[in-house]
């Protein structure tokens, strides 16, 4: 008997997680679904590195110094390091609503817009905020049925709400966002001077080199360094430009995604209300702010019984658990949440969400019967007020 | 009042509702919870407690989330590892995480427990919402307000 619990796999959290993302090494590696692109950075940036190891250090080493290939190392090494982290880490990924929460923002929209008339379109979903005296809108995401909160998107690609959204980046297989954009713009930043770092040694070996042997003996020598130099010449300009464009943004305190809506830009348009309106400032804030942690508990586990959690081990594990039952029953009163349906109607679909949950096994009182009935009591008296 | 302890509460409550503590977005996206008091919670405790659990709340995420000294000497010095760092070594915010899930486990303890209140992490609600469960003693069948009106009177 025990040893089949002990064969039983554990299930954690990040294989439950709605969106379309990838997990990897037990949930501790989250990248998007096509990764395709993604190989092809890592793939160009080793294999332009080790041509260089190979043909021009050598020379170089003696020739030069031995330092070349020393810092050469040390820039390859952080460039593959901040690719990793950019790729491999929750980009500020927000989880979605619980089924009770979506139902209570649910019962607030309701509230505030009031009767709407059959066949009336009911008004846009959307809250104003006022940040540093400008009034930032808010709007409501339908798949994560959450108020975004501001600077936020969602990524199609991923179907995630992100955090300060900036943009979702193939070349990194995975979006940028509030926690990784700082080793996003590292990665670009120090690809940069790597790029140029190798081209410039490869003139410098092709010149050197043509002294002595003339200039197709050195070519025909090290065949490498024309590979090199092609893939540095095309990478130069489109991630130096891609450096110097987010260096800008930081300048500003601005997102990518921010940027291409216009969303601070035009005099009639409200302006930035997140910028210090001082670069020293808004760098400090992007690049030297505190690592904010991840909020999806991917390694949780998830708990197959449903005891009901105490404070004192209220991991997230536990309490997500405990809401499970409950979504079941709200699946099936889901016509509760479009707006078209009134309480009334949703009355039925509880009953019959009631008879679904008492059949699973359960050790004690399940909230899931209880509950509609003190909600659907508890929406009346709401829309009463 | 039905509940001296969490033990209690487990075994004889049942949820009747839910109240979500929305962000407070108005010093901006920094994590600040909203003050104001839900009417859900009118009889079941004072307003002060609340407010203080929610201020105190604040304090600790606005200490996390400052840009100062001890914030640029930690980015600096894990830029200066390759942020290989991290993987070995807690950072101030998660430090300050420990502490405020300790200090949530304390207040429910004290003080919301014995209210048949529960408040649930927000970072378990992605840093969202603080949720608050309301318990019903499950003896009684009667919506969350009118069942708490005979506790309402012990409750202090």
């Amino acid at each position: 008997m025990s040893a089949v619990m002990i064969t039983r796999k554990v299930t954690r959290k990040w294989e439950k997680l709605p969106g379309k993302n990838t997990f990897c090494c037990d949930g501790r590696v989250m990248m998007a679904r096509q990764k395709g692109v993604f190989y092809l950075t890592l793939f160009l940036i080793v294999g332009t590195c080790s041509l260089f190891f190979a043909f021009e250090c050598p020379y170089l080493a003696v020739h030069l110094s031995p330092a070349i290939p020393v810092f050469a190392v040390l820039l390859f090494v952080f460039v593959v390091a901040m690719l990793l982290r950019t790729s491999f880490s929750d980009p500020g990924v927000l989880p979605r609503a619980l089924p009770e929460e979506a139902n209570f923002i649910e019962m607030e929209i309701e509230a505030a817009n009031g009767n709407v008339m059959a066949g009336q379109r009911p008004p846009p979903r959307i809250k104003n905020v006022q940040i540093n005296n400008q009034i930032v809108k808010l709007k409501y995401c339908y798949t994560c049925k959450i108020f975004r909160p501001p600077r936020a998107s969602h990524c199609s690609i991923c179907d995630n709400c992100v955090d300060r959204f900036d943009h979702h980046c193939p070349w990194v297989g995975n979006c940028v966002g509030k926690r990784n954009y700082r080793y996003f713009y590292l990665f670009t930043l120090s690809l940069s001077l790597l790029t140029i770092y190798i081209f410039a040694f490869n003139i410098v070996h092709v010149v050197l080199r043509s002294v002595d042997s003339g200039f197709m003996n050195t070519l025909k020598e090290t065949p490498g360094t024309v590979l090199e130099v092609l893939v540095c010449f095309f990478t130069l300009w489109s991630v130096v430009g891609l450096t110097g464009f987010h260096t800008y943004l930081i300048s500003l305190n601005q997102t990518t995604n921010e940027d291409i809506k216009g969303s601070w830009s035009g005099k009639n348009r409200v302006q930035n209300p997140y910028s210090h309106k001082n670069f020293i400032k808004n760098c400090c804030e992007v690049l030297c702010g505190p690592t904010y942690p991840s909020v999806l508990d991917r390694r949780g586990v998830m708990l197959e019984d449903s005891t009901r959690p105490t404070p004192s081990d209220a991991s997230a594990a536990s309490t997500y658990k405990s809401t499970n039952p409950v979504s079941q029953t709200t699946k099936s009163s889901a016509p509760l949440i479009p707006n078209e349906h009134t309480p009334e109607e949703a009355k039925p679909s509880i009953g019959a969400g009631t008879q679904k949950s008492t059949s699973s096994p359960k050790e004690e009182k399940p909230p899931s019967p209880t509950s509609p009935n003190a909600v659907a009591p508890a929406v009346i008296k709401e829309s009463a007020h | 009042m039905p509940f001296h302890n969490l033990q209690e509460l487990r075994h004889s409550a049942s949820l009747a509702t839910k109240v979500f503590i929305q962000r407070d977005y108005s010093d901006g996206t920094i994590c600040k919870f909203l003050t104001k008091f839900p009417a859900e919670l009118d009889s079941r405790i004072e307003r002060s407690l609340f407010e203080e659990t929610v201020k105190t709340l604040n304090c600790y995420y606005a200490e996390a989330e400052k840009i100062g000294s001890q914030s640029y000497l930690e980015g600096c010095l894990a830029c200066a590892t390759a942020y290989i760092i991290f993987l070995c070594m807690e950072t101030r915010y998660e430090k300050i995480l420990k502490k405020i899930s300790m200090y949530i486990q304390e207040q429910n303890e004290k003080i919301y427990a014995p209210r048949g209140l529960l408040l649930t992490d927000p970072i378990e609600r992605g840093m969202r919402v603080i949720e608050i469960s309301i318990f019903e003693d499950s003896g009684s069948t009667s919506s969350s307000s009118t069942g708490s009106s005979p506790s309402s009177a012990t409750a202090q």
